[in-house]
């Protein structure tokens, strides 16, 4: 793996990592507010359903994540299991598109 | 125990790297759940209504710590490595522990 993909992979998990902390906080903030009282469906899509800007908001927090939980396991994987190569790589990017697209599923779910 | 494991800085880096993992395989059981919603609202409520069980408020509370101690882990190593703070390190464990226990806290009395 070249130096200059390492540097790339460092900067995207940053640069995500900063995406994300605005996001948890957004997310931790809402869900505190919206368990009080217990959840229904009716009350959480009564929020969600046609909301364009919440839509958007978790289809990024959701690409973020895809990117930043694929890139952690990577390192993860190479320093505790040794797991390094090709077959990491697959894997890795495979959960990462996994995570994307049962996220971007889940926000069109109860956002559309 | 190693001198050098035996340091905040070890355990916040080991609980910041636990909790990313333990989310990491968190997020597609929370992703498939809300994607019940495309089969309707019932569905969903009944997926919600399981999680009204102790075990599960106390796996979610569990859930929103990790996330929360992820967070402020996550800060504090943004903050390290782009701000000229070093010298703060236990402060901000300590700050990053603190933080993650009252987001959990809030959820807890929330739920």
């Amino acid at each position: 793996m070249s130096v200059r993909h390492e540097v790339r992979l460092w900067v995207a998990q940053r640069a995500t990592a900063a995406v994300l902390a605005f996001c948890v906080v957004v997310h931790l903030a809402t869900i505190i507010y919206a368990v009080r009282g217990g959840l229904t469906a009716a009350e959480i899509l009564e929020r969600t359903r046609g909301n364009a800007g919440l839509a958007l908001f978790y289809a990024v927090f959701v690409l973020a994540a895809a990117i930043h939980a694929g890139i952690g396991l990577r390192n993860v994987a190479a320093e505790w299991l040794g797991w390094r190569g090709r077959s990491a790589r697959f894997a890795v990017m495979f959960l990462s598109l996994l995570l994307a697209m049962l996220g971007l599923r889940a926000v069109w779910a109860v956002c559309a | 125990m190693r001198a050098s494991r035996n340091h905040p800085a070890f355990w916040a880096f080991l609980v910041h790297r636990l909790s990313g993992v333990a989310l990491a395989f968190f997020l597609p059981a929370h992703f498939y759940v809300l994607g019940t919603a495309l089969d309707g609202a019932a569905r969903l409520d009944g997926v919600l209504a399981w999680t009204e069980q102790p075990l599960v408020k106390a796996a979610e509370w569990v859930l929103v710590l990790l996330l929360a101690a992820h967070l402020a882990g996550g800060l504090r190593l943004l903050a390290l490595e782009f701000l000229p703070w070093r010298d703060w390190q236990k402060t901000l464990a300590a700050l990053a522990a603190g933080v993650s226990l009252a987001c959990a806290l809030a959820f807890a009395l929330a739920r």
